[in-house]
């Protein structure tokens, strides 16, 4: 005998109600609830602390850090500098030391008082290279600190002229010095706390982050008392988060996606230049020795055309690697679109649409919008000058490696991000050769740029950044091809204060 | 017998762990791209690269790390994650729960509308309805999974705003889950909006991930059932009075699902490699999002180990399949 389960038709039917029953109480609650606000975000959280590891040096993990944590210098949407939990700063005279006021009446999110200890013991730790701060070798330009009331003195070690810009950087966030000793590194990444506005109520790794507003915090209080930050790292599924109301905000999608969306009812959009730009580097091997090629290069691209045509007009044409905005941006530098110049330049060397000069352009695919198809529409350009280029496609981790190792092709697709704006970190780094970062080594231009690291007049060291920036668009050694925008998608009955250098605070979202 | 069996696969299965752990761990490091160029800031000089190196273990030789790593993982320690900063047994174990959820729920719901398509095809045999439901299969199985769950977004995730789009259960519900077992645990502890929450996560990326399978299920055990629906023993159910449905449920099932099984465990395998791409879309916390994280990071030590976890999977459900098709099959029991 064995016992036989009958599947009835009425049981079938009460079995589908109970389970759509039960979807029904999971089913997504929409967005709009007025003290809570839901980010959809592009990149999850990899790491609580935000001065050590990878995480530590990815500009789109800011905006997160900085909701929980504070740095030593604000920076604001604009990109200036503003009292963050330093109050001021500055160099002595002679720049062989550095003073620093320290906020009062900070506390931390477990009711600690935020001392100057803590900022002495946050930079003291970020200089010691067991601790695996990437930006060791800027911090470790100060030390000896001394601790006087709230004012902190320290030696200049090496003379660094953006320190205090490196202190609105990756890195620069104070952490608690007597709550980490007490939990360790693993009991912070269970339960990191900052002096930020907000503090971090729940976090589930590669879904999400809930935040709670921080009653104790010492600036503006946010609008939203509860934060949840949804890691959606699928561009596709941030469009639907935001269209089907479960999200409050999103960003980073696709431009196409950006104007549909904007047009809808409800919903609402801004579209901002940030510290981005796309740019090709130029190697110093084969047939970029030659001024006239690597010239030609540069005038045979139509960047606005670019920009209309792919990007559909979001975006800003550059002609050197220094963006509006940036302290060393100077307008009057100017690489025209001129394909009869290019034709010249390349007759001049002996070349021309028969007898094209050859080389290999690597790109990557995806890695930033339409990064493939603004190559293919530059090969197309250059081919009708008298170039033919080959596109290799790479991933992003290949150019890194073949960045810091020196054997990148003659020309290779990149971007760069600059959120402090000094061009210490955008022309400096990307063109100094000694630079694991730079690609083009000529001792001219490492000759020009060296001194520039320790120059101690700033004014001078501004100028002399752009006369460098208008040195290597004649030279033609770069081609900086245009500064990103970044789309943010919005729910109307908020607002978002959009940042210059790409973050997305929470605490800027305001309700309309 | 049985046993000497499974002694001499599981013997088997450590000699493919270790042989995927030699491939892997070469793999991984001479593929293009490191972490330590990845993590390099403007401004870092030759002597920050040697820093990191040293830190993260990279300074030594390849067959140096290689006996270093297997020490590790003969202890039971796969190392540190480099983006994550935690241990990677942790972590891996930590999100196998998700995709282990996430897969038997595909393979339910590919079973049971297999099944169910099979089962009435086979019952309208040379109908149009068996033609139309080839021409259903036909077309579900040439759309991969991320193009189905593109389908379901747009469906129930936006136009008719149902079910949810992204993540394992809504951020606001508030339970301290002791297993990662999301909807086991909000069954076993009654907490029905768990439960509910983690369904309504679950389902797109489930029924995307389970229809291509069956689409497959469906024609093959109809194929299987109509075969068997012309033996002796089934005509002779007919005679003593059965249905047609009976019959097939009855009588010529349990005959024509044998290959069916060794389909589903083969096909089971690639269902859990598809989570990669699925979990992605749909922000799934599951082993396969955090792959892809770890693959674009190159966080050698998590890559190592999440493909390491894959492999004892796939080898397991392997020994699995087999063991449960010697068990079903009358000829290879006894054999």
């Amino acid at each position: 005998m064995t016992a036989k389960t009958q599947l009835t038709r009425r049981g079938f039917i009460g079995t589908s109600a109970a389970l759509t029953a039960l979807i029904a109480t999971g089913a997504p609650v929409l967005a709009q609830s007025t003290d809570s606000l839901t980010i959809a975000y592009n990149i999850p959280v990899q790491s609580w602390d935000p001065t050590t590891g990878p995480a530590a040096v990815n500009p789109a993990l800011q905006s997160v850090y900085l909701a929980v944590f504070d740095r030593y210098v604000n920076q604001a949407p604009d990109l200036s500098f503003g009292p963050g939990l330093l109050l001021d700063w500055g160099f002595n005279d002679d720049k062989t030391k550095i003073t620093m006021t320290v906020r009062e009446g900070v506390k931390w999110h477990n009711g600690d008082d935020f001392t100057p200890e803590d900022v002495v013991w946050s930079l003291t730790r970020a200089a010691n290279p067991e601790t695996g701060n990437p930006m060791q070798f800027v911090w470790s330009k100060i030390g000896n600190f001394t601790v006087d009331g709230n004012v902190i003195t320290a030696d200049v070690i090496d003379f660094e002229p953006a320190l205090f810009k490196w202190m609105a950087f990756l890195t620069a966030f104070i952490l608690p010095k007597n709550y980490y000793e007490q939990v360790g590194s693993e009991g912070f990444e269970k339960a990191p706390i900052g002096t930020g506005p907000y503090m971090v109520d729940a976090f589930e790794q590669g879904a999400y982050v809930r935040l709670k507003a921080f009653d104790g915090y010492w600036g503006d209080a946010p609008d939203f008392k509860s934060v949840t930050i949804k890691f959606v790292t699928d561009a596709a599924s941030r469009v639907a988060e935001i269209e089907s109301g479960n999200a409050d905000i999103t960003s980073n999608i696709p431009y196409e996606e950006y104007d549909r969306l904007i047009a809808k009812d409800g919903l609402s959009g801004k579209a901002v230049p940030v510290t981005d730009i796309g740019m090709i580097f130029l190697n110093d091997i084969d047939v970029m020795m030659d001024k006239n090629v690597r010239l030609a290069a540069h005038h045979a691209i139509d960047k606005q055309l670019i920009i209309d045509r792919l990007l559909r007009g979001y975006g800003v044409p550059l002609s050197t690697l220094e963006a509006p905005g940036y302290a060393a941006y100077d307008d009057s530098i100017v690489v025209d679109y001129d394909p009869e110049l290019s034709k010249e330049l390349l007759a001049a060397s002996g070349y021309s649409t028969d007898n094209p000069v050859t080389f290999t352009i690597q790109t990557t695919r995806g890695f930033k919008p339409k990064d493939y198809e603004m190559i293919q529409a530059i090969v197309g350009m250059w081919r009708k000058v008298g170039i033919e280029a080959e596109i290799e496609v790479y991933e992003i981790a290949k150019h890194y490696e073949l960045r810091a190792t020196d054997t990148l092709a003659p020309a290779a697709f990149y971007n760069w991000g600059n959120s402090i704006g000094d061009p210490s970190t955008s022309t400096g780094f990307s063109m100094f050769g000694p630079s694991p970062h730079a690609v083009w080594d000529t001792p001219d231009l490492i000759e020009k740029i060296g001194p520039l690291f320790v120059e101690p007049d700033e004014e001078k060291r501004i100028a002399d950044y752009k006369a460098v920036s208008r040195y290597i668009a004649e030279e033609g050694y770069v081609i900086p091809l245009l500064q990103y925008v970044m789309p943010v998608v919005f729910n109307s009955a908020i607002d978002v204060e959009t940042y210059s250098s790409g973050d997305l605070l929470p605490q800027a979202a305001t309700k309309a | 017998m049985l046993a000497k069996t499974i002694l001499i696969r599981l013997l088997s299965t450590a000699v493919t762990l270790f042989g995927v752990a030699v491939v892997v761990f070469t793999l991984i490091r001479v593929a293009p791209g490191n972490p330590i160029s990845m993590m390099l800031p403007p401004g870092a000089t030759q002597e920050d690269i040697a820093n990191l190196n040293a830190l993260y273990g990279f300074d030594k030789s390849l067959p140096e790390q290689f006996v270093i790593w297997l020490g590790g993982v003969l202890h039971g320690d796969f190392g540190t994650s480099i983006t994550l900063r935690r241990p990677v047994s942790e972590l891996v174990l930590g999100r196998l729960p998700a995709t282990l959820e996430l897969s038997v729920m595909a393979l339910t719901i590919a079973v049971a509308l297999g099944g169910f398509v099979a089962v009435i095809g086979a019952r309208k045999r040379g109908t149009a309805t068996e033609v139309g439901l080839d021409l259903t299969s036909g077309a579900v199985l040439s759309i991969p999974d991320f193009l189905w769950g593109l389908v379901f977004v747009l469906l129930f995730g936006v136009l008719w705003p149902i079910l949810s789009i992204s993540g394992r259960i809504d951020p606001r519900i508030d339970f301290d889950f002791t297993t990662n077992f999301y909807l086991i645990e909000g069954v076993l502890r009654g907490r029905f909006d768990v439960v509910g929450s983690t369904l309504s996560h679950m389902l797109m990326p489930a029924m995307s991930l389970a229809l291509p399978l069956a689409a497959m299920i469906a024609q093959l055990l109809k194929q299987n059932l109509k075969e068997v629906l012309v033996q002796d023993y089934t005509t002779l159910a007919r005679v003593r009075g059965f249905s047609e449905t009976s019959v097939i449920l009855r009588e010529a099932l349990r005959n024509a699902a044998l290959p069916t099984i060794a389909l589903i465990g083969v096909q089971f395998t690639f269902l859990i490699g598809g989570t990669v791409i699925v979990e992605r879309l749909f922000a799934y916390e599951g082993l396969g999002n955090m792959a892809i994280d770890a693959v674009i990071n190159r966080d050698l030590p998590l890559v190592q180990g999440i493909v390491l976890l894959f492999a004892a999977l796939f080898t397991v459900i392997n020994l699995l399949v087999d063991l449960s098709y010697t068990f079903l099959n009358p000829r290879l029991r006894n054999g």
